[in-house]
């Protein structure tokens, strides 16, 4: 295990209504973690405050490397970590070029992100919509798409926000399958907001409920 | 209709002979437009990237001045140019007007408020989760601005295009700041305006053919950009 992350006694209110209310949660081991929750109960406030997308009004998340020193939020920590958005947000050119954006910014060189990013296709099964305009893909081929842009710049830890909804039966499946081998490859923290309760039995290590603002095991 | 037959066939005769006159004209037309869009493109562009993606007090306003100043007349820009320019004027010391200078800064001041609100109507039409996607993906906030950018670049190239349209077809301000020079600061629109005048067709049928070929061209340009940019809207 390389990095860890403990969030804290973390507030966040939009607009004078709290969504979280003091909630703290360790991910001090590798494996599956899975958040479910009603709508609104904020899993996705949650997610994006732990990514470092946005800052908490009071408590903090911490990240600890494997010496367990505590890392300054900056850049180079944001660097090892990635939130694949229920909106994935892709870009309007090349599925190819999608996934070569998070390694073209980090300056990798070029045939070295070339290669990577044909790997990454192949794992997840797009290889053959390499050179096709992204916002053509079908919704499913979209989130998976998401999946291999993060997973190409091999996060240490990776969180997922509803990576299966409004996604058929097959092509999660098909995601869930890339998320256990995921697993197997690398022994990294990976985080999945979902309300799919087949998907939580099937991948979780650890089952966490958002109720009240605040996270509870299960 | 015989001086209308006339004037077209003396008019191709010119183009077929790409007579000087014609070329030097065309040239200088482009010259000065697009060195203007180009100082116009380099201020607007960061400008409407700013006022799109950051925060700050009296935004409103400033938007609503950048709107209004699209719509500024050219002989009103021409004419606030020249008194700036004139000899007893704040930069009359400078010796610009009547030169192409003075026109590139007339078409600077025409195109500038066009492209910066396009710019930024094309940066506030990127979908807020671009933002996002690239921060997670490990952007800088510079990175995340060029990813923005990089997102609306069909929309500023349409925006740019338009300036172009409006400031290669423009008389009023050039006429008043270039005062049509033969030779010097004559552009294809004011050349047009004084052959008409002097009962002269050929050239200006010849200009006239040329300038509706330009918008014609540019018409279709920025039908495929905009197409090119509809892929977006499916996302
Ligand atoms: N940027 C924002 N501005 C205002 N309110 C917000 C914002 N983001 C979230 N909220 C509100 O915070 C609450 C929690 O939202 P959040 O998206 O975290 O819930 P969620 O658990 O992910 O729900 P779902 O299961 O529907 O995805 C909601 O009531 C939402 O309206
Ligand atoms: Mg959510």
């Amino acid at each position: 295990m390389s990095l860890t992350a403990a969030a804290a006694g973390l507030w966040k209110s939009y607009q004078g209504t709290p969504v979280l209310k003091g909630c703290s949660f360790a991910f001090d081991k590798s494996g599956i973690y899975i958040l479910t929750g009603q709508n609104g109960s904020g899993k996705s406030t949650f997610l994006r405050i732990c990514a470092l997308l946005e800052k908490p009004d009071q408590g903090e998340v911490r990240y600890l490397s494997d010496g367990g020193k505590a890392l300054r939020n900056d850049i180079q920590l944001k660097r090892r970590i990635t939130l694949v958005l229920p909106k994935v947000g892709v870009f309007n050119t090349t599925t190819f070029k999608n996934i070569l954006y998070g390694l073209k910014i980090r300056g990798m060189k070029k045939e070295d992100r070339e290669k990577r990013a044909n790997e990454i296709l192949e794992f997840v099964g797009l290889l053959h919509k390499k050179d096709q305009n992204a916002f053509t893909l079908s919704s499913g081929e979209t989130q998976r798409l998401g999946i291999a842009r993060a997973l190409a710049i091999g996060p240490e830890i990776l969180f997922l926000d509803e990576p299966t909804a409004s996604v058929d039966r097959g092509a999660t499946e098909a995601i869930e399958e890339i998320i256990l081998n995921l697993k197997k490859k690398s022994s990294s923290i990976i985080v999945i907001a979902t309300h799919d309760r087949g998907q939580a039995e099937k991948l979780a290590d650890c089952l966490m409920v958002m109720e009240d603002g605040r996270i509870i095991t299960g | 209709m015989g001086y209308l037959l006339k004037g077209f066939r003396e008019a191709f005769g010119l183009m077929l002979h790409l007579n000087p006159e014609l070329l030097g004209i065309i040239v200088l037309s482009l010259t000065v437009s697009c060195t203007a869009l180009l100082i116009a493109t380099a201020f607007g562009l960061p400008l409407g990237a700013l006022v799109g993606l950051k925060r700050f007090p009296a935004k409103g306003v400033v938007i609503s001045a950048i709107n209004s100043f699209m719509g500024l007349p050219p002989v009103v820009a021409g004419l606030f140019i020249y008194l700036m320019l004139s000899r007893s004027g704040p930069f009359g010391f400078m010796g610009l007007l009547y030169t192409p200078s003075a026109m590139i800064i007339a078409q600077t001041v025409l195109a500038f408020p066009i492209i910066t609100a396009l710019c930024h109507s094309a940066i506030v039409s990127v979908d807020p989760v671009i933002r996002q996607a690239s921060a997670t993906l490990g952007a800088t906030p510079l990175q995340v601005t060029a990813a923005v950018i990089r997102e609306a670049r069909y929309g500023i190239m349409s925006g740019v295009m338009a300036a172009f349209g409006r400031v290669i077809a423009e008389v009023g301000a050039i006429l008043i700041v270039g005062g049509n020079i033969a030779g010097y600061t004559r552009v294809m629109t004011t050349t047009i305006a004084l052959e008409t005048d002097k009962g002269n067709f050929e050239l200006a049928i010849a200009l006239g053919i040329v300038l509706l070929a330009l918008s014609l061209l540019l018409n279709l340009g920025l039908h495929v950009i905009q197409r090119k940019g509809m892929r977006g809207a499916g996302g």
